[in-house]
């Protein structure tokens, strides 16, 4: 077996909002060009985990975080290091589709211009993206057209195209197809497929046939704990712990 | 025991009843207005300054007036207000201070605006020696003004769905440029229908613009900025009541109110016409 490369992980993370202690003492490591599934019930930490990569909590005002957080060697949460810096990075694809009320071209467009990508290069990026998100074929011809009127599912590849479109190393998907219907997640899915070539992945989802079926490897938490990390058949055929096996089969959750 | 079919007929009766008499009073009130103020409204009532002790001729200083103080008053008022609004929706974290400055700002909306007329005249004509003229009564109306545009547009910013800042947030923006490309675009609509109603609203308030500028009589429409001016809500006032001559000005004072009522609807209709428009746009 190849030696995998380590491309996002934590040390020792703790994170409270308020009093509530939310993430205790997460050490997990991401490998490079995979597709990593966080899965376990509501209020498991699993989001509130993936959206301290890209320091979603940073305005959040009663979050406290401790502990380090990494991008190959480089530390997150370091003061020199630039928030913008660390999402250009790190991209987020978020639950609801959340495409800017405007055109379907200026919403890739617009990561562009706030990343100072020259002018001349961004109409081929945007081509680009909309292709490796599987959109191009559907919208070529409007792309002036308001991002709104397209279906939900295009939406969401609309905001997986705006974050490819920046390179990032990172892709993070909150719980991506939780508002779509069964064939726009398939798409969402054969796309997540052919993304992780390029791309380090990690889907937070509450739909275990999905974490079966686009994740490598797949990390289950609980109240705030990793209980079990494993490759993804190893751990949905062989769980180690009673608690994932009560879990994965349905139990609770 | 009533039946419960007589019971929703009932409540349905007195919901109507209210509405009916509502619609009842103000069509008393428009058609009193319009039938009493149309046949003195001409070409050259709006064209023209008043003639012969105000017996005769127009009300053109007066719209003249009244347009001037507004523009200042928008000039004056929006950009602090849109701007605070920013300030305490996006960056100001939520303690019992800024609580508390959020109140007294709505508090401040409450405020009799005859009161506002009188601290006008202590800052702006006496403190800061602007005089009696249309910057003081512009800058007192802003004052005025203030509170109700901060208000709507926090409004209007709230309704800006955190996914929107989050997706700018997302791409690499800053907090600032997420509120300048996206949160301001999308709060827009409601940002300048809150303008456009507090601004009409300003446009007819008489009170503060007693002390700080507004003027029985005057001949020209100089437009200066340092002089006193004449207001078309005043000058209804004054029409009706502090004129030697009532019964006989009193059509023109109802054109006046005619032409008022007129300059209010237009930018009223100015704001749904941008709601209408935004929707459309969806």
């Amino acid at each position: 077996m190849t030696e995998e490369k380590i491309k996002l992980s934590t040390q020792n993370l703790n994170l409270w909002f308020g009093n509530k202690h939310v993430l205790k003492n997460i050490n997990a490591a991401f490998a490079e060009n995979k597709v990593t599934a966080l899965i376990g019930p509501s209020g498991c930490g699993k989001s509130t985990l993936l959206r301290s990569f890209n320091r979603m909590h940073d305005l959040t005002p009663d979050a406290r975080i401790e502990g380090k957080l990494f991008l190959e060697s480089l530390d997150l949460y370091d003061k020199n290091i630039s928030v913008t810096q660390v999402r250009k990075r790190i991209g987020m694809v978020f639950q609801k589709a959340n495409p800017f009320p405007k055109s379907i071209y200026d919403n890739i467009n617009y990561g562009l211009k706030i990343n100072d990508i020259p002018q001349g290069d961004r109409k081929g990026i945007v081509e680009n993206a909309l292709k490796e998100s599987y959109l191009w074929e559907e919208v070529k011809d409007e792309l002036n057209k308001p991002a709104t009127r397209l279906s939900g599912g295009q939406q969401q590849r609309l905001c997986i195209a705006r974050t490819v479109a920046l390179r990032p190393e990172i892709i993070l998907m909150d719980e991506p197809c939780s508002a779509l219907d069964p064939i726009s997640t398939l798409k969402i899915e054969d796309l997540i497929h052919s993304l992780k070539d390029k791309y380090t992945i990690v889907i937070v989802t509450h739909n275990m046939q999905q974490a079966q079926r686009v994740s490598d490897k797949t990390i289950f938490m609980y109240l705030g704990d990793i209980i079990e990390e494993a490759d993804t058949a190893e751990l949905f055929n062989n769980p180690q712990k009673e608690l994932t096996q009560n879990y994965i089969s349905g139990h609770f959750g | 025991m009533i039946s419960k079919k007589t019971g929703a007929f009932l409540g349905w009766f007195v919901l109507l009843l209210c509405t009916g008499t509502v619609c009842f009073f103000l069509g008393i009130i428009l058609a009193d207005l319009i039938t009493k103020g149309w046949p003195a409204l001409s070409w050259e009532f709006i064209s023209s300054g008043p003639t012969e002790g105000m017996t005769t001729g127009g009300i053109l200083p007066a719209i003249v007036g009244t347009v001037l103080t507004t523009v200042i008053t928008a000039i004056f008022a929006v950009p602090f207000g849109v701007c605070c609004a920013i300030y305490l929706n996006e960056y100001a974290k939520d303690t019992s201070f800024s609580r508390l400055i959020r109140a007294s700002i709505r508090n401040l909306s409450g405020v009799p605006s005859i009161i506002y007329g009188l601290f006008g005249l202590a800052l702006f004509v006496q403190g800061l020696s602007l005089g009696t003229s249309v910057l003081s009564a512009g800058l007192t109306l802003g004052l005025l003004s203030l509170p109700y545009i901060i208000t709507t547009t926090e409004e209007a910013l709230r309704r800006v769905p955190a996914s929107m800042r989050e997706a700018a947030l997302g791409l690499g923006a800053t907090q600032f440029e997420s509120i300048r490309d996206v949160v301001l675009p999308a709060a827009l609509p409601g940002i300048l229908t809150g303008v456009v109603l507090t601004l009409s609203r300003a446009a007819g308030e008489t009170a503060p613009i007693l002390f700080t500028g507004a003027a029985f009589y005057i001949t020209g429409t100089s437009g200066a900025l340092n002089q006193e001016f004449m207001a078309l809500p005043y000058h209804l006032y004054m029409l009706s009541t502090q004129h030697q001559a009532i019964e006989q000005v009193r059509p023109l004072a109802y054109a006046t109110a005619l032409v008022l009522l007129i300059v209010i609807v237009l930018l009223n209709l100015t704001a749904f016409y941008i709601r209408y428009k935004h929707r459309n746009n969806d």
